[in-house]
Formats: structure tokens, sequence, C-alpha cells
């Protein structure tokens, strides 16, 4: 039985069909890469997996329960909406630490808002993630005092103490220098070793390879292509998939 | 004769400190909710707004001030010749025959407001939609993502411009004069007029001076005390 089941979800923005009708599953402790052109959708899909956009039509669910159905919109109260974004984390491009709080506090300031434990409860899990993203020594710092690097990481430390079922990536290297990449993918690696599941939007297509399941690939709005790492970079079916990986070769 | 001079000038510094205080005790929540109108969605609403914000910041507060003054006094006649009277024409007959110092502070807050409000806005859209998105994907409630996430970013960003309008405040009180406000400067010119003497003139910048030390102070220690943090 998958964890994540989407069915059929489309997507306008105004009179630009977004996403046209995208299906495709998870199963627990599996990671799907993303990858596509820009303009394809992918950021778009994430946001309506995380309730940040309400799709027009079609289905979410998480474990069999049906947390978002286009058929009946108008019923998705505001407690609903947040109840169903518990389900997911998202870590965002442009990492969206907030700059006010030191690094602990990032990761405790929704858990304790949200009573999800005793503060001692909460701080210990959240010293324990902040170690899992290898920042302790930075754990009184703040957002301004910390590289891009750094800084994504602890998004992703602040996402995880939500203990959400599926965490979602929406390019977490793009706004980084190249060579501060390698420590934000080793710690998604390090994630799905310990069996995280894992929507990653990217670009790095190395990482997509090593690292996914599965591999998805978007182009105008629907899933062109779908398949493992293998069937994706080996044996593209598609024109459009062939064409895009060889692009992304050559800027290599 | 100095010290006399001098306390006199601080007795009448008085009046100008309390159109400065009133002035933003009015200003500043009016200036919130005329913030509010000009970023409304309701549209004519926030076109209504940001006109009247565009007319009070394009003309000249002396104007306003005058028009505060006289205004009132020739609606009355206007509407007792037409034998007509509201409300609003009792309340424009009260204002007429208030102290000065009441039409200065209506003046002095309409006018201020609308300073205020644009920078409120600024503050308010000035804070990325991703903080307010963070805070969603993690399931806080919208209020708790604003006193806990925005609001301290916001305050950051409104300190600065709003401790250069107030401090300009301070100076622009002297504009009351105009209109017959008893404020420091005015005692001042009477010392030229009675006695001959025109340094009291010069002395009552002794007084600004020090009060807009006191309010630079004060604001560098705020934002001292928010530096740190980077937004
Ligand atoms: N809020 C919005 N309003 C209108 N159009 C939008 C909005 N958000 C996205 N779009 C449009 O939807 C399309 C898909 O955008 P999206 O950001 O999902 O693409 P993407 O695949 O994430 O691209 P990239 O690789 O550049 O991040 C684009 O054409 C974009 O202009
Ligand atoms: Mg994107």
């Amino acid at each position: 039985m998958p964890l994540l089941e989407v069915k059929n979800i489309k997507k306008n923005f105004g009179k630009t069909e977004v996403l046209k009708g995208i299906s495709f599953s998870l199963s627990e402790g599996e990671v799907i890469s993303i990858i596509g052109s820009s303009g394809s959708g992918k950021t778009t899909l994430l946001r309506c997996l995380n309730f940040l956009e309400t799709p027009d039509k079609g289905t979410i669910s998480v474990n069999d329960e049906v947390l978002f159905d286009g058929e009946n919109i108008k019923n998705l109260k505001e407690n609903k909406i947040r109840e169903n974004r518990l389900h997911f984390g998202l870590v965002f491009q442009s990492f969206n630490l907030f700059p006010q709080y030191n690094v602990l506090d990032n990761v405790t300031l929704a858990p304790k808002l949200l009573k999800k434990g005793t503060n001692e409860e909460i701080e210990n899990n959240a010293r324990a993630l902040i170690e899992k993203v290898g920042l302790l020594e930075k754990i009184d710092s703040y957002p301004c005092q910390l590289s891009g690097g750094q800084q994504q990481r602890v998004a992703i430390a602040r996402a995880l103490a939500m203990n959400p079922d599926i965490l979602c990536f929406d390019e977490p290297t793009s706004a980084l220098d190249p060579e501060l990449t390698g420590e934000v993918l080793r710690v998604i690696k390090g994630l799905k070793e310990s069996g995280s599941t894992m929507i990653v939007v990217t670009h790095e297509m190395e990482f997509a390879k090593n690292v996914s399941d599965k591999i998805i690939f978007m182009a105008d709005g629907v899933i062109e292509e779908m398949g493992t790492p293998e069937q994706i970079f080996e044996n593209p079916q598609s024109e459009k998939t062939r064409h895009f990986l060889q692009n992304s070769l050559e800027k290599l | 004769m100095f010290w006399e001079v001098v306390i006199n000038l601080f007795e009448n510094f008085l009046v100008t400190l309390e159109l400065f205080a009133l002035t933003l005790l009015f200003a500043l929540p009016l200036g919130l909710i005329i913030s509010f109108g000009s970023m409304s969605r309701f549209k004519p609403l926030s076109f209504l707004v940001k006109v009247f914000v565009w007319v009070i910041r394009g003309t000249p507060l002396m104007l306003q001030l005058i028009l505060f003054y006289f205004g009132p006094g020739l609606l009355v006649t206007v509407a007792e010749q037409a034998n007509y009277n509201n409300f609003f024409i009792d309340f424009m007959r009260d204002l007429n025959m208030a102290d000065p110092l009441v039409t200065a502070v209506i003046a002095f807050s309409i006018n201020y407001a609308c300073y205020f409000s644009e920078i409120f806005r600024g503050g308010i859209q000035g804070v990325p939609k991703g903080q307010q998105e963070a805070g969603e994907v993690l399931g806080l409630t919208k209020t708790q993502i604003f006193f806990k996430v925005t609001l301290l970013q916001m305050i950051k960003r409104i300190v600065p411009p709003m401790s250069n309008e107030i401090i300009t405040l301070v100076k622009d009180t002297s504009l009351a004069r105009t209109i017959t406000v008893y404020e420091i400067i005015w005692s001042a010119q009477d010392y030229i007029r009675n006695d001959g003497l025109l340094w009291p003139l010069f002395f009552t910048g002794v007084y600004f001076l020090a009060f807009s030390g006191i309010l630079t102070l004060l604001f560098n220690y705020i934002e001292k005390k928010l530096s740190y943090f980077k937004v």
C-alpha cells in the first residue's frame, strides 16, 4: 500500500494550465526525484502537496486517508488544511529560516507552538536533529551568521522537527555556491539511509541517479516519463526526456 | 534675565512637546489603519486611500494647518447663511471655537498618519512571502505566524524610517505657530518685539537639539537591540 497517492492533480493560474493531471504514488521509505526544465510545474506540484496552493482537480491521499479532493474544495476548512500540512514537510530553495531566532529556536518554534511534547522533549529532539545535520556547534548562531549550506541544513532540521510523513525539497541546492551543495546533498542522502520518505525536485542529475528509487521527468505540466534511475538515465523512452538529459549533460 | 528667558522658553517648549506627543498618540494608530486601507484587496477603498495619502503628502503641512484653522469658520458661516445645520456643522463650530492647539493636533495627526502609513506599508509588505509560507508548511496558525514570525521583522524594518519621521516631527511642530499656537518659537519672537532681544529666538534651537538628541539616542538604542538579526 503506497504511503502517498496523488491522482490527476490539475492546477491553473488564470488561463495558464500549469499542472495538467499529475498522478504518482510513493511508498514508505522511498525517494522520488523530480526533474524537468524550468517552468514545467515542479515547484507548483510541491506547493500543492504542501497546501500552499489549492489544486483545481484531483486527489491527494496519505495512508489511504483522502486529504484533498478537488470535488469538494469548498469544505476545506483552514484547520483541516493545517492538519493536512502536518503530513508533509517542505524545504525551500531559499531556506526561509526565521532570521530573529537562533538555530535551536528555529527548529523548536513550531513544535513548541503546536505543543508536540514537553519543552524538554522538544529541545532534546531538536538537538538530535541539529546533530544529524552536523551543526551542533552552531546551535546558538543566528541565520545571518551561517553560510547558505548551513542555513539549508538548519531548514532541513526544522522541517524534520515536525516529524512529517513525507519531506519535500524544492531545489535545495540551487541557491548555493557549488562548493556548498555537497554538504546539503549528503544530509539528504543520510536521511534516505535512515528511512525518510522524500520527494526531491533537483537539477543535480548525479544526485538524482544515486539517491532516488524513482525518477519523474516533468515537461509542460505533465509527467512525461517515470521510472527507475536506470530506466530514465540509461534508456529514456521519450524524445523530450532524451533532449532534456542531453542538455543537462552539456551544461556540465 | 538670562535664566528668566530660559525658563519662560522652557514653559512654552512644553506646548511644543504636548503637540508632539499628542500627534504621535493619534497618528501612529491612524497611520496603521490607513496602511491597512491602502493594502486592502477591495480596490475602490485602496484607491481612495492612496489618493488621500497622495494629497496629504503632496501639499505643504503649512497649507493644511491653515485649511484646518480657517476652514471650519468658513463652513459655519456659509451654513448659517443657508440656514443649514447638522452634526457636522456643529462639530465645525466647536472646532472653530477650540484652542488652536486642538486644530494643530488634528492637522498634524492626519498629516503624519499619512507618512506613517507608508512606513507601515513598507514594513509589512517588505517581509518576504517565504517567511509566511515557512510558517504555514510547519502547520502554524495565521495568528502564530503574525506574532511569532513576521511582527518583529516588520518592527525592525519600520524603526529606522520611523525614527527619521519622528525627528522631523519635532521640528515641524514650530509650524503650529502660523495658526497662533503659542509655542516656543512664538514666545521667543515676543522677545524681539517687546524687549528687542534676538538671542532667545536662536536659543530655542538648543531645546530642539536637546530633544531630538534624546530621541536619536533612544532610536539608536532600539535599533541596536534589534541588530542581532538581519532581515
Ligand atoms: N502564483 C503564480 N501565478 C501565476 N503563474 C504562476 C504562479 N506560480 C507559477 N506560475 C507559472 O507556472 C509555471 C510553472 O511554474 P513552476 O514554478 O511550478 O515551475 P518549475 O518547474 O518549478 O520551474 P523552475 O525549474 O524554474 O523552478 C510557470 O510558467 C510559472 O510562470
Ligand atoms: Mg521551481
